[in-house]
């Protein structure tokens, strides 16, 4: 079925009784050709593309709990392209070109709106680096301006530009950043590839992998053994679980993120803003809510919930910047489970065991990076090669000493 | 969270500071152990959800470094030891 | 008519009258009151409109749930948005407007929306909107964002303070009502630290509402009584106005507490709000319970509302909400509203019961088996439309309508730790489950136990187990006497009716059609079902409308409730003011100020400072005439290269290391040798993190045998005496080695310049002659006498030391050094001038130690011994950190010397084309050099080492600039480093 503004008329004066299934619950085949573990936003997007442009077939995706229940349905929604290096940023500008076509691509609209990004400056030594990092976004075909105290004003004039602690001294502004609704990224997805006959299986947890003779030959589920030519596993934030299967250790430790939102507002801020001397970033939603993140909380947890200290760092972030939101409320609070990486980059990678593919690593820069991850990931299980923005994404990155550390903080994932 | 410092008691957990995995006490001697040995210690972690013994450092207080065994999932706080106590424990000398 | 719906009774101060505006209009209501409240008593039921369809809408509860009377309330600066009239106190002066409305509230016209509501069914907009793809930011989506939203923010500061603060308790008691009290009553008297908080403005909870009887006394004379008893008692703290919004960790609750929102401003000194941290070895949720409505068409309409609150505004405020009034009801505590209704004299037309069994009310016409199919009465209720037991439809004039489904106990604080609530097929509710946070139990009807007798058993008893977990005994006391109803409910959750729409969450507009169509739309998990229609996503979080929301899903997929599930409960339990949560960190006090010794110095000559992390430094001082920093800069520079100039540098790290490991110790953390250190000396050093990048560098001297002398860069200071504390205690814990920092124990200051030897001279109490004291020599010294530490290193190329005092005398060594060196025209010089004569010299600092460098990028390679095991030597030899073509640091010069040079350029070859293939490079610093007369910079440039003396570009595509360069080592100034040696 097709969407559109014509479809949702008629149906309107038809009692709505022609809208079918965004999904089928299709019962588990013994065996497909590709099965992909993990349900979130990056796993049916691999799925979708596998199908879609990659022309394959019998395809699975596996799902713990209900699909997009991951951290594709609990993030900040913001997509952007304005990373520095060079493993990383002709990745996150191809998935920011696949944002710009998505929703007329897999017709649904998922509200990708390039509102804008700006990243405030408070230091010379900021500026230094958002003019390094600025430049090399444009030498990767992104768009990036750097914008004086002033032009800021001029965006946001009731900023703390007169009594703060760090002055405000600019930013840099990605005009194409923006935010995307995140759930419908997910059910976009799941539709699309649903239509192209991948069986999408819900409430099916992998609790083993059958190898023999460093070869996977399929997975063993809540709801049965399933074979599988390939297996591709994107489950970020559990990762180390279901790699655990395999007998794999990792790259990386589970942390968990809060995110916040607060109650409904009329328009306060346009845009997308990261305050440069805390935790702190926000956006509003089409419906209004303030959207807005900080730090991890910064220990191992699989808890998907936070302790207090960070909800008040995050406040006091938000209050330092902005003094004019001290009489808003904070809606809800909710907590991620973030695959934190070694180097802060994430891992589209073959595994020492033969038809095991792995997609994680994604620290709290997943969800812009859905629809590259899934295009690169689909190309890398399709073809057994890495996607041309994605070659970077090596495990063996560590071994040979070529990591892509945009925070230059080492081998301290709670850092990155 | 609270964590039980073995000689101050049970402090606010915003005094310390987090660094990881208490598995980060071993490590190898760099005059024998090569490139390898040290990628496995740096940069690979078992990272269980369940009990997990990770180093942890009270910064704000008395500067021990300690060990804390904690759940995952829960973050229930099952021991706090001196991480120099495991460390020697553990055969760790000069 | 003032008032007119004020009846007698209630808990209301009628000796004072207060005057409100609403929308502009004045009104009068009394102490006691809620907005909620006092609007009712004066006729107004409608207060606002819902969110998508722009309904008009009354109250629907008495409480902290309410999503529909909801309000801007105050004026100015001080406008808060989404203020629930329910909770919102009555003070004189208050002034509130109703919000998401244009042009009035009783004229909206985005109620068009509510005409085309077959258009904007759940999830609409995911189906439409997509073409052509720029219309979504350009059109359609600054016409939903205009719309959308509820109240506005002024853009204005918020004017009011807020603090923050930490309590200690044996027993937190959340909730003050029957159980609550009851349970602070036994803890109280057994001795125990106990904390009541609740967050009305007035304890007793449900007894407040009621016309129970507890003991033999009204409720709320019982609870005044427990209240009074309790203010007694030293151990125990009652804290009302105190909303428990979270259960953290480790017995840690967060709680606001809502210090002067019932006045028109603040108390002067005292917060609006207080954020509690409250840290409890026991916790008992005794929170109550919450009333769910029956779902059927327009039961949105103003005037309809839970039976509950019905009888809240008349028992409690003395309010009737209108004339005529009917009950709809599936369970036997709504018949409680039609009777303390009747009792009070107001007309109360029917009850219309869903169950077909039990006694029927005596006075009053109760219908069994019956069900409210419709509602009329656009902007106020004015009939309802009941389907009897025969099928008999009957259209009844009132204009008030109380409705209950049931109630839901309060289990979120127990969930908040991601437990799952578990089903109660007697109650036909949710009541908490296993796993909650450790600790708390719940008692009352937060456990299910709804009658005033369980609530006042089950809070002694949960109190008296919890004492008893801590070795605390207390005494069983008398219950008194209350109601022990049991609970009569017969599920019913919507009227299956005609083609209209029955309001599940109000606010957010969704109704049973909404769930219907995600049903058919298979987003049946209950995550699906609440993303997909934006069910509990309101201001009110789905306090009255989740788990119906749940039971029509069940109903549609033939699941039971459980089964379908419940969404997870998240903290804050009711919106929290982001300045509450900010506290006091907000402005210049974001963050401590760190100051230098010299500040005041500096500030009394006009200096400028620079924030540098928690430190302000000066960054230059303007001399009389200067009107552009970089003719102080410039001064600066050349003064000092003329004669002396003066930096405070005691934001640098300062750690002492001692025992007789130190050596060995510092072999370990620098990737360089200092056990071979003589005394007396100092020698640069590089730091690696354990993954071979560069960590920091700095001076270490050694003072004596078993005592070194560190200095780390300002950034590091505090991670690299983490680091060490780590090596020591972690990694080598036999070692004899001691740390301490002592970053705030001296002041220190760099002297530099051709005549910093003969100022200091003045002042040393030693030889400091070169012969005495050469370069890198360190020593104990004194100046007249007081013990001072002198270091003779140069960052700056020039001959220099640095002198530390005790920072007591920083401040009076700076005045004396200027003093001493007038001959000589010795000047203090910022960090610009520093950064500029490290540039200059070719030293790397913060911009060049990225955390992404190693010493072979910074062309310092070589210093990495391989002799010894230190941290991050073995990680440092992979290939990928030793290719040939990899960064090397380089100076830079532009060819014109009058081109300018920007930091953040990249290098590119001449000719080639600006894309990432070509990129070569960046500028990592740059200065101007009054020395050389041009601008000069610092650069990782590819291969950087083979490409001294060749001309590149250097691009900055920001400013779409460029500035043809000649690549040159780093050492601009002194190669040789004779003048250092001087």
């Amino acid at each position: 079925m097709r969407y559109s503004g014509l479809r949702v008329m008629v149906e309107a004066l038809t009692g709505h009784r022609g809208w079918k299934p965004v999904w089928r619950d299709p019962a588990p085949q013994a065996r497909y050709d590709f099965v992909i573990v993990g349900g979130g936003g990056h796993g049916l997007a691999t799925a979708y593309y596998l199908a879609k442009e990659f022309g394959k077939s019998r395809i699975a995706v596996l799902e713990k709990g209900y699909l997009g229940g991951g951290n594709v349905g609990r993030n900040t929604t913001i997509i952007r392209s304005n990373y520095l290096l060079d493993g990383n940023e002709p990745f996150y500008e191809f998935s920011l070109k696949l944002w710009e076509g998505l929703e007329q691509d897999f017709n649904y609209n998922a509200m990708v709106s390039q509102r804008g990004i700006i990243n405030l400056i408070h230091t010379d030594a900021q500026r230094d680096a958002f003019t390094r990092r600025g430049n090399a976004m444009i030498l990767n075909g992104a768009d990036a301006e750097l914008l004086d105290r002033e032009q800021v004003r001029s965006l946001y004039p009731w900023l703390n530009f007169d009594n703060a602690r760090f002055p405000i001294k600019g930013a840099l502004m990605q005009r194409r950043g923006g935010t995307v609704r995140h759930d419908a990224v997910a059910w976009g997805y799941a539709r699309g590839a649903d239509m192209r006959g991948v069986d999408l299986i819900q409430n099916c947890e992998v609790t083993g992998m059958r190898i023999e003779n460093g070869k996977v030959l399929g997975v063993e589920t809540t709801r049965g053994f399933i074979g599988a030519g390939k297996v591709g596993v994107a489950v970020a934030g559990s990762s180390s679980k279901v790699m655990a299967h395999a007998g794999m250790r990792l790259p990386i430790e589970s942390h968990v993120l809060q995110a916040f939102v607060s109650e409904g507002l009329k328009p306060f801020i346009d845009g997308v803003m990261t305050f440069g001397a805390g935790h702190f970033y926000v956006s509003q939603s089409d419906k209004g809510g303030l959207v807005f993140g900080g730090d991890i909380d910064g220990y191992n947890s699989y808890a998907q919930r936070g302790n207090l200290p960070v909800i008040e760092d995050v406040a006091e972030g938000g209050m330092a910047l902005m003094p004019a939101i001290g009489r808003a409320r904070l809606l809800r609070t909710w907590g991620g489970i973030m695959d934190m990486s070694m180097d802060g980059s994430p891992i589209i990678d073959r595994t020492p065991v033969e038809g095991l593919y792995f997609n994680g690593g994604w620290c709290y820069g997943g969800f812009k990076a859905t629809p590259a991850s899934g295009w690169c990931f689909a190309h890398l299980l399709a073809r057994d090669e890495p996607h041309v923005t994605a070659r970077a994404y090596r495990f063996d990155r560590f071994l040979k000493g070529l990591m892509i550390d945009e925070k230059g903080q080492g081998a301290t994932p709670n850092l990155h | 969270m609270i964590i039980n410092h073995p000689i101050l008691g049970p402090r606010d957990a915003q005094e310390f500071v987090y660094l990881g995995d208490a598995a980060l006490i071993n490590r190898p001697d760099g005059m024998t152990a090569g490139i390898e040995a040290f990628h496995d210690y740096l940069y690979v972690r078992d990272n269980p959800a369940g009990e997990h013994r990770e180093l942890w450092y009270h910064e704000q207080g008395d500067r021990s470094w300690l060990v804390v065994t904690r759940n995952t999932v829960t973050h229930e706080i099952i021991k706090v030891e001196l991480a120099r106590d495991v460390a020697k424990a553990a055969g760790r000398t000069k | 008519m003032s008032q007119q719906n004020r009846m007698s009774g209630g808990q209301i101060d009628r000796s004072r009258t207060l005057r409100f505006t609403f929308d502009g209009v004045s009104y009068e209501g009394h102490p006691g009151d809620t907005l909620a409240s006092a609007l009712l008593a004066n006729g107004v039921r409608l207060m606002g409109r819902s969110f998508k369809y722009h309904r008009p809408r009354g109250p629907l509860s008495a409480g902290s749930e309410e999503p529909n009377a909801i309000v801007e309330l105050r004026t100015g600066a001080r406008q808060e948005p989404n203020t629930r009239a329910t909770v919102a106190e009555l003070f004189d002066g208050l002034e509130a407007k109703s919000q998401n409305r244009w042009p009035s509230l009783a004229f909206d016209a985005l109620a068009i929306n509510d005409r085309l509501n077959s258009f904007f069914t759940a999830g609409f907009y995911y189906k439409t909107f997509m073409w052509p793809a720029s219309f979504w930011e350009k059109v359609y989506e600054p016409i939903i964002r205009r719309a959308a939203g509820l109240g506005s923010l002024t853009r204005q500061e918020d004017p009011d303070s807020y603090d923050k603060g930490f309590l200690h308790c044996d027993l937190l008691v959340i909730g003050g009502g029957p159980a609550g009290l009851m349970a602070a009553l036994a803890a109280g008297r057994a001795g125990a630290r106990v904390i009541l908080a609740d967050e009305d403005f007035r304890f007793g909870g449900r007894l407040n509402a009621e016309t129970l009887t507890v003991g033999g006394k009204p409720g709320a004379d019982w609870a005044a009584g427990v209240v009074d008893e309790l203010r007694s008692m030293p151990n125990v703290r009652l804290m009302i106005r105190t909303t428990i919004i979270g259960a953290f960790d480790h017995g840690i609750y967060g709680a606001v507490e809502r210090v002067s929102d019932h006045l028109a401003v603040p108390a002067p000194g005292k917060p609006r709000q207080t954020l509690w941290r409250i840290y409890s070895r026991r916790a008992l949720l005794a929170g109550g319970a919450t009333e769910r409505p029956i779902a059927f068409e327009n039961n949105d309409r103003p005037g309809i509302m839970l039976a509950g609150a019905l009888r809240a505004y008349a028992n409690r405020f003395g309010v009737k909400v209108g004339e005529r009034v009917a009950v709809f009801t599936n369970n036997e505590d709504g018949l409680r509203t039609a009777r303390d209704l009747q009792a009070r004299g107001v007309d109360v037309v029917a009850v219309v019961d869903a169950r077909r069994d039990g006694a029927l009310l005596p006075g009053i016409r109760h219908l069994k088996g019956a069900e409210i199919v419709d509602a009329g009465g656009r902007l106020g209720l004015r009939s309802i439309t009941v389907r009897q037991a025969n099928g008999q439809t009957e259209t009844l004039d009132v204009t008030a309508l109380g409705v209950s489904g049931g109630w839901n106990p309060n289990v979120n604080i127990s969930s908040h730790r991601r437990s799952k609530p578990v089903w109660n097929e007697t109650l036909q509710a949710f009541v908490p489950g296993e796993g909650g946070p450790a600790g708390l139990v719940a008692a009352g009807a937060a456990a299910g136990l709804m009658s005033t007798h369980g609530a006042l058993v089950s809070g002694q008893k949960g109190a008296l187990a919890a004492l008893g977990e801590l070795g605390l005994s207390g005494a069983s006391d008398t219950i008194p006497e209350a109601e022990d109803a049991p609970v009569s409910i017969t599920p019913k959750w919507y009227v299956h009716s005609g083609k209209g729409r029955a309001w599940i969450d109000p606010q957010n507009d969704v109704t049973v059609k909404d769930v219907k169509l995600a049903h058919q739309e298979n987003f049946t998990s209950v995550e699906h079902l609440k993303r997909y229609t934006t069910l509990g996503m309101a201001t009110d979080q789905g306090k009255t409308g989740n788990v119906l929301g749940l039971a029509v899903m069940a109903g549609l997929t033939g699941q039971t409730i459980p089964e379908t599930g419940t969404t997870i409960y998240r903290p804050p339990y009711t919106p929290v003011a982001l300045g509450t949560l900010a506290g006091r960190s907000r402005g210049k006090e974001f963050k401590p100020f760190r100051l230098t010794p010299s500040h005041k110095w500096a500030e009394e000559q006009g200096a400028v400072f620079v924030e540098v992390g928690m430190w302000l430094r000066t960054q230059w001082l303007p001399k009389p005439g200067e009107t552009h920093w970089r003719q102080s800069v410039d001064r600066e520079v050349l003064a000092t290269r003329k004669s002396v100039g003066i930096c405070d540098v005691t934001t640098l790290g300062k750690i002492d290391i001692q025992g007789t490991d130190a050596g060995a110790f510092l072999d370990k953390v620098y990737c360089n040798t200092f056990s071979t250190l003589a005394v007396g000396r100092c020698r640069y050093g590089l730091m690696l993190r354990e993954d071979g990048m560069v960590f920091d560098d700095g001076t270490t001297a050694r003072m004596d045998e078993t005592e070194y002398v560190m200095t780390t860069t300002t950034a590091n200071a505090v991670t690299v005496f983490r680091h060490l504390e780590y090596c020591r205690q972690v990694l080598w814990p036999e070692m004899d080695v001691q740390l301490i920092s002592t970053t705030e124990a001296w002041a220190q200051f760099s002297v530099a310049g051709p005549n910093a030897r003969r100022l200091l001279e003045k002042l040393v109490d030693q030889d400091i002659s070169d012969a005495a004291f050469p370069y890198m020599a360190a020593g104990n010294i004194t100046i007249g006498g007081l013990r001072a530490r002198l270091f003779r290193i140069s960052f700056s190329g020039e001959l220099a030391y640095e002198i530390a005092v005790p920072t007591r005398y920083g401040d009076a060594l700076l005045r004396r050094m200027l003093e001493a060196g007038r001959e000589f025209d010795a000047i203090v010089y910022g960090t610009e001038a520093l950064g500029v004569m490290r540039v200059e010299k070719g030293h790397v600092a913060g911009n060049e130690l990225n955390g992404q460098s190693t010493a072979l990028n910074m062309g310092l390679g070589k210093m990495v011994s391989r002799k010894k095991d230190s941290i991050g030597m073995v990680l440092s030899q992979r290939e990928g950190m030793n290719d040939p073509e990899g960064y090397r640091l380089v100076g830079v010069k532009p060819v014109d010397k009058t081109a300018t040079l920007t930091a953040g350029s990249h290098f590119l070859e001449i000719g080639a084309a600006p894309v990432i293939a070509n990129d070569g490079g960046w500028l990592t610093s740059k200065v101007y050099s009054p020395h050389l007369g041009c601008e000069i910079a610092l650069g990782y440039l590819k291969a950087g080492d083979r490409k001294i003396g060749q001309r590149m570009r250097a691009v900055n595509l920001l400013a779409k600039t460029e500035t043809e360069v000649d690549i040159v080592s780093p050492h601009f100034f002194d190669p040789e480093g004779e003048r250092l040696r001087g």
